[in-house]
């Protein structure tokens, strides 16, 4: 008999999701589904607003990643206002940028994933988080939380709050780093990138015990996008677009942003209000891409810091090809952190960063413009139509976590057929189950974000909707 | 000119005839709140923030449009009052669409900080969401009626100091707005010098310059001062 299981909601991603299971008559695995369900409906909320408002409106879609919608909406916004920045706001919104991935990338892996990878799959769940983890690895706790404080710190001292600053706008940013904001930054580097290197080796030992969850965790052939430099060393904010397959053979290169809509398509499903980017040249479902670090480590040729290239080359030799285990998503946020932490070093004693012009300043020279940055979790655009006084006429907003949707359906499919066997359903096989979602690092558009055990309910239903079995943890 | 005196919270205060009590309330440094009161221009006694209890009256008063007369007893800070300005805050963002987080006047809104000092912590009143434009025709300036509070503080500055009267009120009861020259957009109201003081005249973001971003508006206020004294004082204050 058919049967349904049902995981709602989602624990430990940003945002409210549900994963529905179903079974066949012979009770194996047929689909999984990972269903977003909220609706926030902000591209309507924008119609009518002026396009100045935009990165600071746009920013407070999301309260882990707001930096990335404000870097996206103000480099629409230049596009609108047919400026060039100036080099300093550039480089500015740069800095922005990587303490953005810092921040977002140790929430990730230190908050919400390692206590799945530290204490185990399997582990209690009341235990099984960050407090879990405080106590049987307090180093790496406190090194974790207070590498993503560093990465709001200079967030903060740029924007002026650590969460929805908006202070990068259309032209440029509103304000400089000051000189003593760059010392309080430099004094921080040593630590955080000893952080990183910790993690790092740690991740690497662990990584042993977890041979079935590499396999089965979104490990199949995809394309990837991502951002890369003019000379394709990985870039995070001003790059064209690459597309690699698995085999890490260049299916598209030098892809202008701007122009999305002539090579990515987005399809919806009736199941969920997260859209399905896809590859046009492909079609749809067959175009499925991946986006975020993973897919960024596979596109670029090196990340351009030394100890960063060192670990990209540990990571190559991972798979031949492209690395397709959605489970070393892990690995490369940590291997991104450190390209962060190690790029800012670099740009630290650029005379600009204390520069006062900021802004360039025009009026509404264009209808349509399009911004894209490399957001933690991928590749973000924002396109926005305007009427010749700046008031926004349309609005699409092409998230990184929806273009993941395809790869995180085809996850949770995948490690539902490898680890449910028979009628019961250990708690354990359920968390890996959101285990490869939280690899993904979705954000799904919210600000809230679980710590600990949010209810969990387990449904098995017939074909006839009658329920079968319920377990609720 | 013959002095008034009256007490105003228990203290003796004196005003020059003519005065309202706002103005001798402000001159013995009492304060009471206001919205859309300007001092130097003319009292509209519109928002009713600065309603004022006086012995013998059985209405509260306007203190910006009530004039100080010889033994009067005022009350500026009674617990019904208290609870009058809260409510009269309250309904004012129940009417509108306020939304400080992602508004260019945040921290730098009258209404904001009347919200504060009021201690208003929630709306009880149910938002009414209206559905209104934004004009951003004009090339310097633009208007959001989504947060005019309709002190007419734009129709007054703009009528008394330029002299242009580009801005008036149309409309009634929940349909009132502050519209340009014959309610055409801003861009093509001929009357309008750009001058800016209606800009520096409104206590929200309602009236805005064109480009400013979230929490960015600087409505140079102090300008408007500047210009209200120098016009009735002759003094170039700066």
């Amino acid at each position: 008999m058919p049967k349904r299981i049902v995981i709602d909601p989602v624990t430990r991603i940003e945002g409210h999701a549900k994963i529905t299971i179903h079974l066949d008559d012979a009770g194996e695995v047929q689909q999984a589904q990972f269903h977003v369900t909220e609706f926030r409906g902000f591209e309507r909320m924008f119609v009518g607003r002026p396009m100045w408002e935009m990165p600071g409106i746009t920013a407070r879609v999301c309260g882990i990643c707001p930096v990335s919608h404000l870097l996206a909406s103000s480099k629409a916004g230049d596009q609108l206002l047919s400026v060039e920045p100036p080099p300093a706001a550039k480089k500015l919104r740069r800095l922005m940028n990587l303490a953005q991935i810092i921040q977002s990338h140790a929430l990730s892996f230190f908050h919400l994933s390692s206590p799945d990878l530290l204490l185990g799959m399997d582990s209690d769940p009341a235990r099984r988080n960050i407090f879990g983890l405080m106590v049987d690895h307090p180093e790496l706790a406190r090194g974790g939380i207070r590498l993503r404080q560093f990465g709001q710190q200079i967030i903060a001292m740029l924007g002026g709050q650590k969460i929805h600053p908006s202070w990068a706008v259309p032209g440029g940013v509103r304000s400089p780093l000051t000189a003593a904001d760059r010392e309080q930054i430099r004094e921080r580097l040593p630590e955080s990138r000893d952080t990183v290197l910790h993690a790092l080796d740690t991740f690497k030992q662990i990584v042993t015990r977890f041979p079935d969850e590499v396999e089965s965790f979104g490990n199949f052939p995809s394309l990837f996008l991502g951002q890369v430099g003019p000379d394709g060393t990985w870039e995070h904010c001003d790059g064209m677009l690459r597309i690699v397959d698995s085999n890490r053979k260049i299916v598209a290169d030098h892809l202008d942003p701007a122009r999305f809509q002539d090579y990515l398509g987005e399809a919806t499903e009736s199941w969920s209000y997260l859209k399905s980017p896809y590859y046009l040249p492909l079609g749809y479902p067959d175009g499925i891409y991946r986006v975020g670090p993973l897919a960024r480590l596979n596109v670029c040729e090196r990340m351009g810091t030394p100890l960063a290239d060192r670990e990209l080359a540990a990571f190559r030799l991972l798979n031949q090809g492209a690395v397709t285990s959605s489970f070393h998503y892990h690995l490369a946020r940590l291997i991104e952190i450190l390209a962060s932490v190690e790029s800012i070093e670099a740009m630290l004693d650029d005379p600009d960063l204390l520069s006062t012009n900021l802004r360039a300043k025009a009026g509404v020279n264009r209808r349509e413009g399009v911004g894209c940055s490399e957001a933690p979790r991928g590749t973000l655009f924002h396109h926005y139509q305007v009427d010749q006084n700046g008031a926004i006429q349309k609005v699409n907003l092409l998230i990184a976590t929806g273009q993941n949707n395809l790869a995180m359906n085809q996850t949770v499919t995948q490690i539902a057929k490898r680890f449910i066997k028979g009628p019961t359903i250990p708690e354990g096989v359920l968390n890996r189950v959101e285990a490869g979602i939280r690899a993904f690092d979705p954000c799904l558009s919210c600000s809230t974000h679980a710590i600990g055990q949010m209810p969990l309910l387990v449904q098995m239903f017939a074909a006839d909707g009658s329920l079968l079995a319920e377990v609720r943890r | 000119m013959a002095v008034q005196t009256l007490t105003i919270n228990g203290q003796l205060v004196s005003a020059v005839e003519g005065e309202t009590i706002l103005q001798a309330a402000r001159s013995a440094g009492i304060h009471i709140p206001t919205l859309c009161y300007v001092e130097g221009l003319s009292a509209h006694g519109g928002c009713r923030m600065c309603l004022v209890q006086i012995e013998g009256h059985h209405r509260l008063q306007p203190s910006c449009t009530m004039q100080a007369t010889e033994g009067m007893v005022v009350h500026t800070d009674t617990e019904q009052l208290r609870e009058y300005r809260r409510l009269i805050v309250e309904l004012l963002f129940a009417e509108g669409n306020h939304v400080c987080s992602v508004c260019v006047a945040n921290n730098h809104c009258e209404l904001q900080d009347a919200a504060v000092e009021v201690g208003m912590d929630h709306v009880r009143l149910e938002y009414q969401f209206p559905q209104r434009e934004v004009d951003t025709s004009h090339e310097r300036f633009g208007i959001d009626h989504n947060r005019c509070i309709l002190c007419t503080r734009c129709v007054r500055a703009c009528d008394e100091l330029e002299g242009a009267h580009t801005w008036d009120v149309s409309g009634r009861g929940a349909h009132t707005k502050v519209i340009t020259d014959m309610n055409q957009p801003w861009g093509e109201a001929v009357t309008c010098t750009s001058c800016g003081k209606c800009v520096m005249a409104c206590p929200t973001g309602a009236i805005f310059h064109k480009g400013a971003t979230v929490a960015e508006l600087d409505h140079g206020r102090g300008k408007l001062d500047f210009l209200i004294n120098a016009r009735e004082k002759k003094q170039w204050n700066v």
